[in-house]
Order: structure tokens, then sequence, then C-alpha cells
């Protein structure tokens, strides 16, 4: 029961970063209408600088300011210099063009920081652990990450929902063409779109840098599964992005978890683990199959 | 600062070969990805050893990324183009399963200074194979013997999904007799957030587990997040808490046993020789069992380089190999019917220095002179 509840944390706590890369590339999608396979490089450059920072000053807080600061910078500059000219263009040049970002951007961090992983310490008040319920100990920075992610949802929920530019935004989602022809600066609202899906991926890349080892192509191997989200969520829909991103996160923890050890009692060993992770690797994507043949626009998709 | 040594490292490194007519040496080994380090530490650990012998050398060092087609690829050109016939180098076993094969086929002598896996060590040990650190299961039955020794009776073992990692619990299991759970984790993985809860579930008496290089650091650190540090012991082998990972690690790591075959502490003269010229030549960069293990494996080719002449006689130099005459840091050394070694083994405490890091101290020898139990399978 503990180990169930555990698991589901876990998975809650994958489903959050996942959501926070999918909100910003379900928006560049959604409103501006393009594939941007670099967002995965936006997330490597959070989790890089955040990092750096955090080993020269020796202070988390100040490597998640720089974190943010970075991806957001950088989104604007690939915006500005690169983007803007692929709006008009097909999805094959957009693919091509971002995806010659990717290897710009992971080259480019080579050349700076070398391939050895980086490895940063947690501020004091994280480095524990806290008793959620009896017997069970947490880890308080994954509480963190958990209710930072929750926190952004809110926010982002009140942005789109309650304010001017969250109405643009939702206009643009559903009809690009009329919120044009209504007069509207659609080259600043793309820019700040744009500048925001960085910042969050961003954060998302921060959040998971004392965690994991922060290495070159880390964003490589996340990306995927965060197209998966934004296809299961519906194209443009940041709603469907936080529950396909959430579903997503405890599905995919809870077949690594359980599998394996369910097979193990029916096989050897290693043979169970491999069957058990190869399957747990495929189920995201079957459930993407499934979804996609009940409602082929995704779960909340936001063009009519 | 770190980028700016690794490239002055590097520099250094090749502007080793100032022995122009020396015998030219393969070594294939891991230079980039988490485990990056792993494979720096052996390039300098043979060139301090072979330095150390007197021989006359010239290294080749390529990378192989972790990755067993290039590592052929990489194999297949020294052999077939540059006409090397002494590899060495290898970090990983999922390489050298693939590279030692495709070197004995050539004709090629390969000494390695780590991994050892154990269809090499039976039926397939071939003449020309050497292995001066280990072999895969013996390193980790040093741990199920200290586990065993500390009177635990249910584990909890995990390694890494490949063949290292399976000779690794293989290895536990066969010394430790109590009941093990095994997990297997992925090759890449770094978030062991599932692992954690599944230990925290099974609540053992001991954790046993084997990650070495980043994915170690990884480890230890979430298990310190966690909360299992204080609750449930650990007992490591060497390469999943090696001076690298310590450093990285830092006070997370006090508190767990190790088992070794050689420890920085050890009061032997090579060994001194060599902590000495290491901490001249990398300051920065603690040496670890990795540079030990190929300062041991420089020492016996240079042995035997010096012994057969450097004029490319393969059969003279494999037996100069084989006799293994020279002084090994580790005190005892000799090879067994397969020609991988027979040795002791120390069991380690990881105790906190005036400043809280984490330090090795050497305990006891749990086990002497020991070889490997596919010894008994290889038939030469």
């Amino acid at each position: 029961m503990i180990l169930l509840f555990e698991q589901l944390l876990n998975g809650l706590q994958y489903g959050v970063t996942l959501f926070l890369l999918a909100a910003g590339l379900t928006l560049i999608f959604g409103i501006m209408g393009v594939i941007n396979l670099a967002h995965g490089a936006l997330y490597m450059v959070g989790a890089f600088a955040a990092s750096w920072v955090a080993i020269q000053t020796g202070s988390f807080w100040g490597g998640l300011v720089a974190g943010l600061v970075a991806s957001g910078l950088i989104g604007l500059v690939v915006e500005t210099a690169v983007i803007r000219r692929l709006y008009a263009r097909d999805h094959l040049d957009q693919v091509l063009a971002t995806f010659a970002l990717i290897l710009i951007f992971n080259q480019t961090t080579v050349l700076i920081f070398g391939r050895q992983p980086l490895f940063t310490t947690l501020p004091e008040i994280f480095s524990g652990s806290v008793e959620i319920i009896p017997g069970l100990p947490y880890p308080t920075y994954r509480l963190f990450v958990i209710a930072v992610g929750l926190a952004v949802a809110l926010g982002l929920y009140f942005l789109i929902n309650k304010t001017r530019i969250g109405m643009l935004v939702r206009a643009g989602a559903t009809n690009r063409q009329m919120v044009r022809a209504l007069g509207v600066n659609i080259q600043g609202l793309y820019t700040a779109v744009f500048a925001l899906g960085a910042l969050l991926a961003g954060l998302a890349g921060v959040m998971a840098s004392p965690i994991v080892s922060v290495q070159v192509g880390m964003g490589d191997e996340i990306i995927l599964a965060t197209f998966v989200v934004v296809v299961i969520g519906g194209v443009g829909s940041v709603k469907g992005a936080f529950v396909a991103g959430i579903v997503l996160g405890l599905f995919d923890t809870m077949l690594r978890a359980f599998l394996p050890a369910t097979l193990q009692q029916v096989m050897p060993g290693p043979e169970a683990q491999a069957l058990g992770v190869g399957i747990s690797s495929m189920g995201i994507y079957l459930m993407m199959a499934l979804v996609l043949l009940v409602r082929p626009r995704g779960l909340f998709a936001a063009r009519g | 600062m770190q980028r700016l040594l690794t490239t002055a490292s590097l520099l250094v490194a090749l502007a080793v070969p100032a022995y122009a007519e020396g015998t030219r040496i393969g070594v294939i080994t891991t230079l980039s990805g988490p485990a990056g380090y792993l494979g720096e530490q052996i390039r300098d650990g043979l060139t301090l050893g072979l330095e150390a012998s007197g021989a006359a050398f010239e290294l080749v060092v390529e990378d192989d990324g972790r990755d067993p087609n290039t590592g052929v690829q990489v194999a297949d050109r020294m052999l077939n183009e540059e006409g090397i016939k002494l590899l060495t180098g290898i970090v990983f076993s999922n390489v050298s399963g693939a590279v030692v094969p495709e070197a004995l086929d050539a004709g090629a002598i390969y000494v390695s200074p780590n991994a050892a896996p154990s269809p090499l060590a039976g039926e397939k040990c071939h003449p020309n194979y050497f292995v001066v650190s280990w072999q895969n299961d013996s390193l980790h039955e040093a741990s199920g013997a200290a586990a065993k020794k500390l009177g635990y009776t249910t584990a909890v073992a995990l390694a890494p999904n490949y063949q290292a990692g399976k000779d690794a619990i293989e290895g536990f299991k066969r010394e430790f007799g109590g009941e093990v759970t095994e997990i297997y984790t992925g090759v890449e993985q770094s978030d062991f957030a599932g692992e954690m809860a599944q230990i925290r579930d099974k609540a053992p008496q001991v954790v046993f587990q084997f990650h070495p290089g980043g994915q170690g650091i990884a480890f230890l650190k979430q298990y310190q997040q966690a909360g299992l540090l204080g609750t449930v012991p650990m007992v490591l082998s060497e390469p999943s808490y090696d001076a690298v990972i310590l450093k990285a690690v830092g006070p997370a790591a006090v508190g767990v046993t190790g088992t070794t075959h050689w420890n920085a502490d050890f009061d032997n003269e090579a060994s001194k020789a060599m902590v000495a010229a290491w901490a001249a030549a990398h300051p920065d960069v603690p040496l670890t069992t990795y540079g030990q293990q190929a300062y041991d494996t420089g020492l016996l080719i240079g042995s035997a380089l010096v012994k057969a002449g450097g004029d490319g006689d393969v059969a003279a130099l494999q037996a100069a190999i084989k006799a293994a005459e020279f002084a090994s840091t580790r005190g005892s050394f000799a090879f067994g019917p397969n020609q991988h070694p027979v040795q002791d083994w120390y069991m380690t405490a990881i105790e906190a220095d005036e400043a809280g890091n984490p330090k090795v101290v050497t305990k006891e020898k749990i086990r002497e002179a020991v070889g490997d139990v596919y010894a008994a399978n290889c038939k030469m």
C-alpha cells in the first residue's frame, strides 16, 4: 500500500515535469503552427545554466533564476532568429530547421561544458525527506517539484482564462487567421508565447537537474514523451497538456514499477526485467494509439 | 576550469609518446558520457604505469562511447589498418564482449585493465587474453562475503541490465547465501525513485548495488534523499564508490561498507610510488581503482615489453605477460589457469574525515588468494 502510494507520487512528479514541457510545446504548436523539435534543447539549457551557476555560487536559488533567465532569453533569440522565418513554411521545413537547432545546441553545450555530467547539491531544506504518512519518508525536493508543477498549472489557468493575453492565446489556438484579421499584434503574441514556452521548458530542466545527471542530450530523451502528451491532450490545449501529462506520468511509472516484478513471478529475473521494461516503454505509445482511435484530435482539442 | 584541466590533461596524454620508437599499444576506452572519467582514469593510469616500468611505448587512444559497435570499429582500424598487436583499455563488459573476440581472431593480445565478463573467463578463455583487474563475479563475491560476515540474511541487490550487472548480482548471491531480491535497472537510467520505493517496500537488512560512474553518484544521492541511508545499510563493490563518486556525493556516502582489492592507504612500495606519481601528475583528480588497475596493467605490459623486446614478437610478448613478473600495487598478484588474477579482497569502511567528507579506510582481509569460479571451465 505504501509502495503504491510512493510510486503514485513518483508518477505525479514525472507527470508535472512532462506538463511543464508539454504546456509550452502545445501552445507553440497550437498557436503558431510550428513543430518545435528543439523544445528539449531549452530544457537542457535550463538544466545546464542552473547547475553551472549553482556549482559556481553554491546557491540553488541563484541557479533557479539563472536557468529561467537563460532559457527565456535563448527562447527569445531562437524565435527572432529562426522560428519567425518558419511560420509560413510547411512542417517539413520546420522539422528540418528545429532538428538542426538540436544539433547546434548539443554541440555548443559540449564545447562549453564538456561531456562530463554536472552534479549539484540541494539546499539544506530540500536535502532530506519528510514522513508524509507513517512509514513513508518522501524526498522533500521531489515534493517541491510536484508543488511547483501544480502552482505553474494554476498560474497558467489564470493567465489563459482570466487575462487579455490569455484570451488572445485561446483565440489564436482556435482560429489564427481571425485573430490576425481583427488587428491584433500577432507577432508580439507569437514572441511572447514562444518565450513563455521556453521559460517553462527551462523550469522543467532546472527542477530535474538535482535529481538526474545533467548531460548533453538529456532533452532528446524526454521530448518524445512530451510530444505524446501534446498529441493525447490535443494540440493547443494547456488543459489537455496537464491532464495528459499527469496521466501519462502515472501510467508510465506504474508500468515500470510493477510490470517487471509481476513478470518475475513467472519467468527468470533478467528476462522478466527486459520484457517488462520493453513493454512499459511501449506503454505510452500504445495509449496514444488508443486515444487517437477514439478521439483523433486528442482529448481536449482546441481547434474546431 | 574543469574543462580547461581536461583539455590540459588530454594534451599531456597526447604529448606523452616522446618515445617515438616504442611499441604501439591500442587503448580503446570510454571517454565520453557520464562514465567518461573512467576512461580518463584508465588512460592516465596506463601512462603512469608504463612510464614507471621503463619500457619504450606509444599509446594510441580512442573513445568507444560505451558502445560495442564503435568499439569494434575502432579495434578493426587499429588491428587491420595500423597493425597494432597489443590492445587494452576497455571499461565496460558489453564493449569488451564484442571487441575482445575481434582482437583475438586477428592474432593480437588483449590485456584488460577493468572489464572481465564471465563468458570470456570460462570456456572461451584464450592464451592471448589477460585480465589484470578481477573477474566481474569475484568483484561482487567479496561484497556478498562482507554482507554475510556482517550477519545480514536478507538483501535487495540492484544492478543495470547488462552482462556486468548480471555477473554482479550472481557474484553477490554466490557468497552471500541469504535471501536476495533482484532488481535490474536501465543501463542509461538516472532517476531511481521507483527503485527506492521498492527497497523501502522490501525492507531488507542490507542493500547491495552496482552502478559505476555517473549512475552511482545519482543512486547514492537519491538513496540519501529518500531517507534510506540511515535506515538500511549498504554494501558496495569498489566500482560503485570510487574516489570520484565519493567526491561528488560527499557526506551521503558516510557509513557505507565497501569491498575492494586495493585502497589508497595500502602500505607497499609500488602502491606508495603510484599514489605519489598520480598526485604529481593529476593533483586535482582523485585516483580511483580504475586508475590503479590501469597502472598495474601498465606495469605488467611494461615488464613484458622490457623482457620480450619491442620487436613485435607476439609469442614472446604473450609468454612474458603470462609470467607476470612485476611488483603489483595490491601486494600479491598471480594469474590463475584462465589468466585472470588470484588475489586478496578487503573490507573497507567509508568514514568522515575532519571536514566531514568521506574517506575510505581499509578494515580487514575477507578473502585470501581467490580466483574465480569460471577458471575450472577453462581449457587452454
